[in-house]
């Protein structure tokens, strides 16, 4: 079996990456998703404020789907749901596992890695305690209420002030739970200004910053947690201990690009984000294999999950093509320093680039009036100043081709933050 | 005179407003778009949300379809309209669109549907 364009994952970011791969020409394209339906995890992001980027108005999770799902169906891009790839290798050959054919191997022309992320699990926090029912990971919480259509809880806590954690203490409150408070171990919350807003505020859900759970309580299911305050180094501070009695603990503590099949096809991996280093085409360093989504780095919005896969889509047809520009390449890496924790992509040849490149990264601080600069071998090239800046946005700055082609002997460009 | 500071809501890039009240003269600052001035004036006069929520279908491929209300509605009422969901449900096939509530909780406005559910 073999096809021209092979796309892991058919969430948003697979789901775009195939209809532009479409749009550039390509007719052999499969899209390969683990669940029993398209859509990846907007299916359960029922609340709004998708699409106003992409669409100009604000849609929920499922219709935001609905629309790439809609021109995938139309371009009758074919898609193959229950199916499990297990392994991709060196040579493109994806192996896949589904119920009714079992295992086959598949030979992609390019590959399209648009696996997406999964989130920080209890096991990775070390909070003392045993192990009783009650305690969920935002999102699966998330996923039993409005999928399932279970009730997870009564009296709720929620460690990690990130988004799916603020989206959650809204939506369990308007069915009825009493969520007495959210916990973030960092001085500032993870998540996006409007949903501390929109979810806290609105319902007078306390934030406590620089808190984290220090014990969990309760055998068969949690009777309750203790909650202290941490000092700069986030150690518990003695003494400020407070208790809370619940029977559900949520944990929106992080997310993390799930790349366990990138590194088994030898993809150079980035350790800030977790996923491969690629490069303006946002192809990895092997030579037809593309990422794109939140299995290269974790976004905060989802426009920006369907553009970067737009562009991958795009460029894995013209790899597909021979349309590739060819003749000398030169390529300039892209360095994160100073309050910028990465950059994507890590590196662009300036030589074929498109007219623009947009390069998506995060700060690692809050900081107010700062400045984000980008520096061409040492040399200022822009100094944008930013009210605030907030490690759970993710910000961009666009480079021009015509800017570029003025320094020809170009090999850094560095992006940091700078006071003045 | 008063003066509010608040967050916009109206999209994700939450610009940080400064409303002035001063008797009917409402004025907005900070503000980076049409929809931010929109939503300070109405934050300090009338704020309403959009609400969300999913409600069973009844003979659907899956259990629960995702529905919202069709334009924004009074912050008051938020709990008023949730008792309503929460006592509905609606038979597959279900679209886009379809009209799961008529005039939620004295609104005038509409519980729809926002995925489709194929019937079982």
């Amino acid at each position: 079996m073999r096809h021209d364009i092979v796309i892991i994952g058919g969430g948003p970011a697979g789901l775009a990456a195939a209809a532009a791969a479409r749009k550039a020409g390509i007719q052999d394209i499969l899209i390969l998703e683990r669940d029993s339906s398209l859509g990846g995890i907007l299916n359960q992001c029922i609340h709004n404020g998708f699409g106003l980027h992409t669409f100009k108005e604000e849609l929920t999770g499922p219709e935001y789907a609905a629309r790439y799902i809609a021109m995938v169906e139309e371009e009758q891009i074919p898609y193959r749901l229950n199916t499990m790839v297990i392994d991709i290798n060196e040579k493109k050959e994806v192996t896949i596992i589904s119920r009714e054919n079992g295992m086959e191997t598949i030979q992609a022309g390019a590959v399209i890695l648009a696996m997406g992320c999964r989130e920080r699990p209890r096991g990775a926090l070390n909070i003392p305690g045993y192990r009783p029912a009650g305690i969920y990971s935002a999102g699966t919480a998330q996923r039993l209420m409005n999928i399932e259509g279970y009730s997870v809880g009564k009296e709720v806590v929620i460690l990690g002030s990130g988004d799916i954690g603020l989206i959650m203490a809204r939506r369990m409150t308007l069915e009825g739970a009493k969520v007495k408070v959210v916990a973030e171990l960092m001085p500032y919350s993870g998540g996006l200004k409007r949903n501390i807003v929109q979810c806290l505020d609105d319902y007078g859900i306390p934030l406590k910053l620089s808190h984290t759970v220090v014990n969990i309580e309760g055998r068969e299911r949690v009777t309750g947690i203790t909650l202290a305050q941490v000092g700069p180094d986030r150690k518990p501070i003695p003494g400020t201990e407070e208790h809370y009695s619940c029977d559900t603990l949520l944990l929106s503590v992080g997310l993390i690009p799930e790349n366990e099949l990138t590194r088994e096809a030898g993809v150079k991996m980035n350790p800030v984000t977790s996923g491969p280093n690629v490069n303006d085409r946002l192809e990895t360093s092997r030579e037809g294999i593309f990422a794109c989504g939140n299995v290269l780095h974790v976004h905060d919005l989802v426009d920006y999950v369907s553009e970067e896969a737009t562009l991958a889509g795009t460029n894995a047809a013209a790899y597909v093509r021979r349309t590739q520009e060819s003749g000398d390449s030169h390529t300039v890496s892209l360095r994160a320093e100073n309050g910028i924790r990465y950059t994507v992509p890590q590196s662009m040849d300036t030589a074929h680039m498109n007219d623009q490149v947009v390069v998506r990264f995060r700060v690692a601080d809050v900081y107010k009036d700062r400045y984000i600069s980008v520096y061409f071998d040492g040399e200022r090239v822009l100094h944008r100043k930013k009210r605030v800046l907030a490690p759970g946005e993710m910000e961009q700055v666009a480079l021009k081709k015509a800017d570029l082609s003025r320094y020809p002997e170009l090999k850094e460009i560095v992006f940091c933050t700078e006071v003045e | 005179m008063e003066k509010r500071e608040l967050i916009c809501i109206g999209c994700p890039l939450g610009c940080p407003l400064t409303v002035t009240i001063d008797g009917e003269k409402i004025t907005v600052a900070g503000n980076t778009c049409k929809r931010g001035e929109d939503y300070g004036k109405k934050e300090v006069t009338n704020p309403t949300r959009v609400v969300t929520s999913s409600v069973p279908v009844d003979g659907g491929e899956i259990p629960m379809v995702s529905v919202k209300t069709r334009e924004d509605i009074p912050k008051g009422k938020i709990f008023d309209c949730m008792a309503e969901i929460r006592r509905a449900s609606i038979k597959a096939p279900v679209h886009i669109g379809d009209v799961v509530i008529h005039d939620c909780a004295g609104t005038g406005v509409d519980i729809i549907a926002t995925k489709n559910v194929a019937e079982q």
